[in-house]
């Protein structure tokens, strides 16, 4: 399912007052298996850009193909095309309606068709993926904590299998174990199961463990779209727009503009702790 | 995918022209005797032609776009367009102009049907001039005003406006939660334009649902928000942007009679 950006723009509310170019000249491909990043500030254009990905916005001009099919063509199959790309919102939770976890978990597949027999073994296995019990089934999802919900949605989404797998701020609002959990279990998913994952964040910390590459927006265009290390050895250019870099990365660098030889990105706090006490092992060694 | 394109009626457009400089009271008052004059003028093509132009000239001096303004009126194209062709065909005054088994068509009946239209089109432009050059905050600032001689009845003024207040404020907020929540269902497969009746009124559910309840969360919090702010209604408080009276509004007001009048005395004369 690769999936090919061309010359994409978009324009809201386009010929009223409140005209807005949200997207500007994108080009961008994507393909099997990546782990993508994108980053950038509110407003960037990062919401919009995802939404492109599954045909629910259709660019004004430029196209965008997913696995051959182009999105703006006439007579084009979204529905089929949704099954396939599958789009976790921003606070998904908001989505939630049905009277049991089972039931809304199931929305998604029943759609699609998906057989009376195959459905139950999907449903559970999508509430096992997202690291719930399978005893959450029988509750109604609005007796559930903030973070279960927001899994449960995720759930709705992975179980109808997606070959490509957006999820838009996935982390917004919980709390840091939540984050952690939910992190890990995407990254696990993209492991055991092979799936493009793309993940749209603003927070460098998220992104820099996970992705292994990384699409940087800054008012409707891409900035940046390299492996993260290569991103954030654009420390400055990064703060300039509004993003910074991971706080590992922050500190070698600040270390640096002091005279440390450190290496200039970090992605983890454990790689700055060794690069750290690497350099602090020379210097002494040399005095 | 937007319905916030298509919604006309009731949005308002930041400006700075003399129409938006206005009063609100005068504005408010305004458009409520353009539409008494409308009705109590006998319908003839002058006399519209005259209160058409005193709109035009309003929407004009606003500066407000006319491609915007006239997809205001798109809401009310069906009983437009029913009212034209009731008056068509029921009205039976003048030559017959058309003949077609028990149906008749006078050419009193086309007068009739697109004089009441261009009525009905008056009348909304009027209001929808008025909330596109008033901040919906203005306006329930001079309804409160309008209302306040029938608080001595018991007419609870300022809660009525606030009210106002807070739903003209949530219709966006509104709007926009359930065009996300349409997408997020959308991107689920869900299906809101297929089938029966039926079927699709049991697929609006999955939309309804997290809109209501997001709705109530939302008041909830409001509320909590507006007492921990200390609001207790409406004796004590004070304005933060007070309302005043210029000589603009008094030209306007000049304007505004002189045209009434000249319409009156064409449509009695």
């Amino acid at each position: 399912m690769p999936i090919k950006l061309e010359q994409v723009s978009f324009v809201y509310a386009e010929g009223s007052p409140f005209q807005q170019h949200a997207l500007k000249d994108i080009n961008l491909t994507i393909n099997d298996g990546e782990f993508v990043g994108i980053i950038g500030q509110t407003g960037s254009g990062k919401s919009t850009l995802v939404q492109m990905l599954n045909g629910l916005l259709k660019p004004t001009s430029g196209t965008v193909t997913v696995n051959g099919l182009v999105t703006t063509a006439k007579g084009v199959k979204l529905k089929s095309l949704r099954q396939e790309v599958g789009l976790v919102f921003q606070f998904a939770e908001h989505q939630l309606f049905a009277e049991s976890v089972a039931a809304d978990v199931a929305f998604g597949p029943l759609n699609q068709g998906v057989p009376a027999l195959e459905l139950a073994s999907r449903v559970d296995s999508a509430i096992l993926t997202v690291g719930l019990p399978l005893e959450i089934k029988q509750r109604s999802p609005f007796e559930l904590s903030g973070g279960q919900m927001r899994r449960v949605a995720i759930a709705g989404v992975l179980a109808m299998n997606p070959k490509v797998l957006i999820l838009d701020e996935p982390t917004a609002g919980l709390d840091p174990r939540g984050r952690d959990e939910i992190l890990a279990r995407i990254r696990e998913l993209h492991r055991e199961r092979g799936i493009t994952v793309i993940l749209v964040s603003h927070s460098m910390e998220d992104v820099a463990r996970l992705v292994d590459r990384l699409v940087v927006m800054h008012e409707g265009q891409v900035i940046h779209d390299a492996p993260p290390r290569e991103v954030f050895a654009h420390g400055a250019a990064l703060k300039a727009i509004g993003l910074g870099v991971p706080q590992a990365t922050e500190v070698l660098q600040l270390l640096r503009q002091r005279g440390w030889a450190v290496p200039e990105v970090a992605l983890t706090l454990e790689e700055a702790r060794q690069a750290i006490a690497q350099a602090f092992g020379e210097r002494r060694a040399r005095a | 995918m937007s319905f916030k394109q298509n919604i006309t009626l009731g949005q308002y457009l930041p400006g700075s022209s003399a129409v938006h400089r206005l009063d609100p009271r005068t504005k408010l008052l305004m458009s409520f005797s353009f539409i008494m004059v409308l009705f109590i003028v006998r319908g003839g093509w002058v006399t519209y032609g005259i209160l058409g132009l005193a709109a035009l000239l309003t929407i004009l001096t606003a500066k407000l776009p006319l491609g915007m303004v006239a997809r205001g009126l798109r809401p009310i194209l069906i009983i437009l367009s029913l009212t034209i062709v009731l008056h068509i065909f029921s009205t039976r005054e003048g030559v017959v102009l058309f003949r077609w088994w028990f149906l008749a068509v006078y050419s009193g009946g086309i007068n009739q049907g697109l004089l009441l239209a261009a009525r009905l089109v008056l009348l909304v432009l009027s209001t929808s001039v008025l909330t596109l050059t008033t901040s919906p905050i203005a306006l329930t600032d001079a309804i409160e005003y309008v209302l306040k001689p029938f608080k001595r009845v018991g007419l609870p003024a300022h809660e009525l406006a606030m009210m106002m207040t807070i739903a003209l404020r949530f219709i966006p907020t509104l709007i926009e939660e359930a065009e996300k929540i349409m997408k997020a269902q959308l991107a689920r497969g869900a299906d809101f334009e297929s089938g029966g009746l039926m079927k699709r009124a049991k697929a609006l559910l999955p939309l309804l649902i997290p809109l209501f309840i997001s709705a109530f969360r939302r008041a909830d919090e409001l509320a909590m928000a507006m007492e921990a702010r200390c609001y207790r209604g409406g004796d004590s408080r004070t304005k933060f942007k007070v309302l005043r009276y210029t000589m603009l509004d008094s030209y306007a007001w000049v304007l505004f009679a002189a045209l009434s009048a000249l319409a009156l005395y064409v449509s009695y004369l």
